[in-house]
């Protein structure tokens, strides 16, 4: 055990702090969920991202990334949000498909789709969730039927992240008369493609960062198909661990946060209630303990080991420490904490606008219901 | 920057473990409880033998001379099976403090002897009447008196394995070591009862698990519903995060500064919250059976409820991180910071 950076990681840390303080925009970009306008400006950063190599950069070189490894990824983070640069896009890409095509896709599957994702040409949304498979995504209707060397996609997603601007997108499809686990496959498809019709679904914010998609004959080769036909359950069951586990949330965006709380605290101290302290403590407390974790997780890795189970204890843990840590920021603002961007008084916009986005938390990437059953069977071995 | 253990670590863990779930069984606890007892001498032979007590002595004074990392490991092998015999205060705080005082002393020669410390942070003390020896504080400086040379105050505590007693003793009849670093002793005792809670913590998962998959109600197992799987999913997620906080804290408890001694406090507050929180949570999937005596939960949860308020309470542990944040640079870049680098 050594908790020290190298002098190489240090470097590599300096290198990231130089290029990002060169790049970074001044003034924060639109939400890229609010507008065309803001989706446009993230994609254009992306593209910036791409022009240092800092696009994809735990991906291998070949395909538009830097292979780092996942240390020199926890210190990209790092610098990524303490530099307080823009929110990735792509996420849905970067962070869950990259990973996956990485482990499951062939050369030149790798070859079309990685360096057009690591440029921001292609953004990517995806489409898991269906009006009757929430958390239970074995119950997903939608269809693919083999036709030659097409399939032809049938049915309805929902609760697609990004759709309503981006690309492309990646779902489930089952082969028509299958059930439950079998008979699905992970399929890509254009969102322009005709037969796909795309509609916005408000967020709780009012952002049109959901969509509904309804697919009708849409015709797509078979080569957007990831892996094996019918080992779309096992392929997605990987990315899900990639999301819960590691990628989905590194920990500086909570060290940032706790940051800030920690100075919102320092010039409210006078006036809030003095036993929230104890609350400022915790979140820095609980940022702290998540970043211990994730560097023991990448050091595990990195030694050999593989994510388990253990990865959904992460979910509960960072979706929980948003909320807390949000909401501590609204008791110490008090009655300022209900006004929008509109209100003359206005000064905590962006904590409830956090507040709003952690109330997701643990709902998505499957919700923590789905995590703890998870943490119970698979961890501690309960029986179904 | 590699935040795993070595091979030699886990070896050492092993043997720990298996050296505890052999002789440190509930029937042993139970035959203790009976017969009054605080520590089992054949049992603290073994750990004797097997070198658990040497592990943070000096060479010098006949140690093996390794670091806290290791020693938490032994401690939370003994959390786990709540070892009554205090190893703890003895071999992880009391003895290295008289190494660094007084290298020769005849209680050092004497690896069976255990020794207790009367550390100003703690009114009551621990295991006083069965130590060979009892540092005392003074104005800084440690004294040392055997059970005898004092007056012991016995005040009973709920966990019938934590022996306490308020001292009251006399400099006439006592032998001064000289100046001490309380601080380290502190700081060690607050690491090592981290790590000892979360053995506490797993093992009352475990307990519950094992009940949950034998226990029927409505015609099924009661740990395949889901609000009984949700207590002790989040039970362990408590457990998962407290480690590398308790894993980080021994790695980084020789910095000796205001960020060591924050997550020294981060480490305890945390990991006796997760064994809080699991022994409940193993309560209450035992159903009455869990409020009863005779289901040994029970112990884990008293281990856990005199933890929490020895050696640091709470509060004194939170106050020393508010030091860290508001004195200290915070951000992404600063998780394993020290206080030189920002000087």
């Amino acid at each position: 055990m050594d908790l020290n950076y190298t002098p190489e990681q240090q470097a590599f840390r300096a290198e990231v702090r130089a290029w990002l303080e060169a790049h970074v925009p001044s003034e924060p970009l639109e939400h890229f969920d609010a507008t065309r306008e803001g989706f446009e400006a993230h994609r254009e950063w992306e593209k910036t991202l791409k022009s240092g190599d800092w696009g994809m950069v735990t991906w291998p070189r070949e395909y538009g990334g830097r292979g780092l490894d996942l240390i020199e990824w926890l210190i990209f983070e790092e610098e990524y949000y303490r530099a307080g640069a823009p929110g990735r896009v792509n996420q849905n890409g970067i962070f869950l498909l990259g990973p996956t095509l990485i482990e499951f896709g062939t050369h030149e599957q790798k070859q079309r789709f990685l360096p057009r994702m690591a440029s921001g040409e292609e953004i990517w949304a995806q489409a898991w969730s269906e009006p009757m498979a929430g958390s239970d995504l074995a119950g997903v209707r939608a269809t693919a039927t083999r036709e030659g060397d097409d399939y032809i996609l049938n049915g309805h997603k929902i609760w697609s992240s990004r759709a309503v601007f981006a690309d492309w997108a990646f779902g489930l499809f089952r082969e028509p008369g299958s059930e439950r686990h079998k008979g699905m496959s992970l399929i890509f498809f254009p969102l322009d493609a005709p037969g796909v019709t795309v509609n916005a679904i408000k967020k709780i914010n009012g952002h049109v960062g959901f969509a509904e998609i309804f697919l009708e004959n849409v015709r797509v080769p078979a080569f957007n198909r990831l892996g094996e036909e019918g080992q779309g359950w096992h392929i997605c069951m990987a990315t899900a661990g990639f999301e819960r586990g590691l990628m989905l949330r590194s920990p500086a965006r909570y060290q940032v946060a706790a940051k800030k709380l920690a100075e919102l605290w320092a010039a409210n101290k006078e006036t809030a209630d003095p036993g929230l302290e104890a609350d400022v403590v915790r979140a820095h407390m609980n940022a702290d303990a998540y970043a211990l974790n994730i560097y023991q997780t990448a050091s595990r890795l990195m030694a050999g080991a593989k994510i388990g189970p253990e990865a959904s204890t992460n979910k509960i843990f960072w979706s929980e420490m948003d909320i807390h840590l949000t909401q501590t920021a609204l008791n110490i603002l008090g009655p300022q904490a209900e006004l929008t961007h509109e209100a003359p008084d206005a000064c905590a916009v962006d904590w409830i606008d956090d507040y709003i986005f952690a109330l997701a938390g643990p709902i998505y990437a499957g919700s923590n219901e789905i995590q703890r059953n998870i943490i119970a069977e698979r961890m501690l071995g309960l029986p179904r | 920057m590699d935040f795993t253990l070595s091979e030699e670590q886990l070896m050492f863990a092993e043997t720990a473990r298996s050296l505890f779930a052999d002789s440190c069984t509930p029937d042993h606890w139970r035959r203790m409880m009976e017969a009054g007892e605080a520590i089992d001498p054949a049992r603290w032979a073994a750990i004797v033998e097997t070198g658990l007590t040497l592990v943070l002595l000096p060479e010098s004074a006949g140690g093996i001379d390794l670091t806290e990392t290791d020693f938490a490991l032994i401690a939370q092998e003994a959390g786990y099976v709540a070892l009554p015999e205090p190893l703890i205060e003895s071999a992880g705080v009391a003895a290295p403090m008289l190494a660094a005082l007084a290298p020769d002393h005849a209680l050092l020669a004497d690896p069976t002897a255990t020794i207790a410390i009367a550390h100003p942070a703690n009114p009551y003390v621990a295991n006083a009447d069965s130590a060979g020896g009892i540092i005392l504080h003074d104005g800084g400086d440690a004294w040392l008196a055997t059970p005898d040379q004092v007056t012991l105050t016995a005040q009973p505590s709920i966990d019938p394995f934590r022996r306490l007693f308020s001292v009251a003793w006399d400099k006439d009849k006592a032998t001064a070591l000289g100046r001490a670093d309380w601080n380290l002793a502190f700081d060690r005792a607050a690491l090592f009862n981290a790590a000892f809670a979360l053995g506490l913590a797993q093992r009352s998962v475990d307990l519950a698990v094992d009940y949950a998959k034998e226990r029927q109600q409505f015609g099924k197992p009661i740990g395949s519903y889901q609000a009984v799987k949700h207590h002790l999913a989040s039970a362990q997620v408590a457990i998962e995060f407290a480690k590398p906080v308790v894993a980080a804290a021994a790695a980084e408890i020789g910095a000796r500064d205001t960020q060591a001694r924050a997550r020294v406090s981060h480490a305890k507050l945390v990991a006796l919250e997760a064994a809080d929180k699991a022994a409940r949570a193993a309560i209450q999937v035992h159903g009455a059976m869990g409020y009863s005596w005779e289901v040994d939960v029970h112990l884990f949860l008293k281990r856990a409820l005199a933890l929490t308020q020895t050696w640091g309470t709470p509060s004194t542990h939170r106050a020393r991180i508010a030091t860290r944040i508001f004195t200290q640079p915070m951000g992404p870049d600063q998780t394993f910071a020290r206080e030189t680098e920002n000087a």
